[in-house]
């Protein structure tokens, strides 16, 4: 065998770390960049291996005006994206024009048992300095004995039918009611490509 | 000395690299429910430390009790390692709720999950959690400098249950122990308890966030 000598500023072909170190408990598992994109799935990656799973997300930019974005889950290797879901959503949001500012929940974005695609931020400008930023923790997706929890808190530009903007947070929560293991999950928009922006998902141990 | 040879590929025997990032979010500790009472966290106890980070965060994982929606999941802190759990708190609690049948649907300040210089278990979840098979809580506690001897000690929870009445039941709790005491000990059990009531399975786990 080869006498490997250490260099002590570049220990560039380790694989294992020791044990003895840590790596941090927050793991960056995967990162997807939207480029004109109809959907974007997670498909890999998700089990038993952390307790809970987050998803990141930088300026998501919509091609469509006033589209919704959302998502949904699968089981296995399916790709119908209907896992049945009961959800909440509440909403804080201040006009650009100081014209309207509130704190409410709004049934028109929650969910009784539906297996539609979920809404995670409404309405966003497809301005091109708008975007969407927020995380998505779910919790103990592989778990064969309880319902899924997740919770979800966005902020986005919104904009109404008339043009004007508002900064606008979304609260979203709820559980997939299955005990089947969840192992992938799905992004689009309600209606167009999401035209940029990035999402990154790390697993908590 | 004797010499040390490595292989390229492990350097297994290293237990310190004090200049290689190794994130900023460490894990202290996990206790697991089983039958339990209350799971505590307590400095100087079992590698727990409440001393070391300006910001501790715990996850929850399934909490799941033994009755059905007879208690919500709660914390207290201490200032004396365990000895008692009793720290005045000011809190806030908002919770959000919508049924399984499409009952419900709201948004509602919480006054009975509130405390003004209480101190009783800060509640986590308003409604009763579920003891169906496949229900419980699921969410995470952020707490703010709690060895500060100059300040009150912030804190800031969200939680999701499946609720006793086929509920999703989404809380925001915040607050703070009013004490410049050292917050040591963390207590999780019970809170709101009409009939005894113990955590039958559930993780909590404990975590450092480093400020360098």
């Amino acid at each position: 065998m080869a006498l490997n000598f250490a260099n002590n500023n570049s220990l560039s072909a380790i694989t294992t770390k020791p044990s003895g170190l840590s790596g941090g408990a927050m793991t960056l598992l995967s990162t997807q960049t939207a480029s004109s994109s109809s959907t974007i799935s997670f498909t890999s990656g998700i089990d038993d291996t952390y307790d809970e799973y987050v998803f990141k997300f930088y300026d998501i930019h919509p091609a469509t005006n006033r589209a919704t974005f959302q998502f949904q889950a699968d089981t296995g290797t399916n790709t119908s994206y209907n896992i049945t879901a009961t959800t909440t959503y509440f909403q804080s949001y201040h006009k650009e024009n100081d014209g309207s500012a509130a704190l409410g929940y709004n049934d028109s974005h929650d969910d009784a048992q539906s297996t539609s695609f979920l809404n995670l931020t409404v309405q966003n400008s497809n301005n091109n300095d708008s975007c969407a930023s927020g995380t998505l923790h779910i919790f103990n997706p592989s778990s064969s004995v309880f319902v899924k929890h997740f919770i979800g808190n966005f902020n986005h530009m919104y904009e109404e039918s008339g043009g004007d903007e508002y900064s606008w947070e979304n609260f979203k929560a709820g559980y997939f009611n299955t005990t089947t293991a969840l192992t992938r999950f799905q992004f689009k928009y309600s209606s167009g490509n999401i035209d940029s922006g990035v999402i990154k998902l790390y697993g908590i141990s | 000395m004797a010499l040390v040879k490595y292989n390229n590929n492990s350097i297994s025997a290293v237990t310190s690299a004090a200049s290689i990032p190794s994130g900023a979010m460490t894990h202290i500790k996990t206790l697991t429910a089983s039958d339990s009472s209350s799971l505590r966290f307590v400095h100087g106890s079992a590698d727990v430390d409440f001393s070391s980070y300006p910001i501790y965060v715990f996850k929850f994982y399934n909490i799941h009790g033994s009755t059905d929606g007879e208690y919500t999941f709660g914390f207290q802190g201490s200032i004396d390692a365990g000895s008692n759990y009793n720290v005045a708190i000011t809190s806030t609690m908002i919770q959000s709720y919508h049924g399984e049948s499409d009952s419900g649907g709201a948004l509602i300040y919480y006054t009975g999950g509130d405390q003004a210089q209480g101190t009783s278990v800060q509640l986590l979840n308003a409604g009763g959690t579920g003891g169906d098979n496949d229900q419980s809580c699921s969410g995470e506690l952020w707490l703010f400098n709690p060895s500060s001897d100059t300040f009150v000690k912030h804190f800031m929870a969200v939680t999701n249950i499946s609720q006793d009445n086929d509920n999703s039941n989404n809380c925001y709790t915040a607050g703070y122990f009013n004490t410049t005491s050292d917050i040591d000990a963390m207590s999780f059990e019970p809170g709101r308890v009409s009939v005894s009531t113990v955590f039958q399975t559930g993780t909590i786990k404990m975590y450092g966030i480093k400020d360098s």
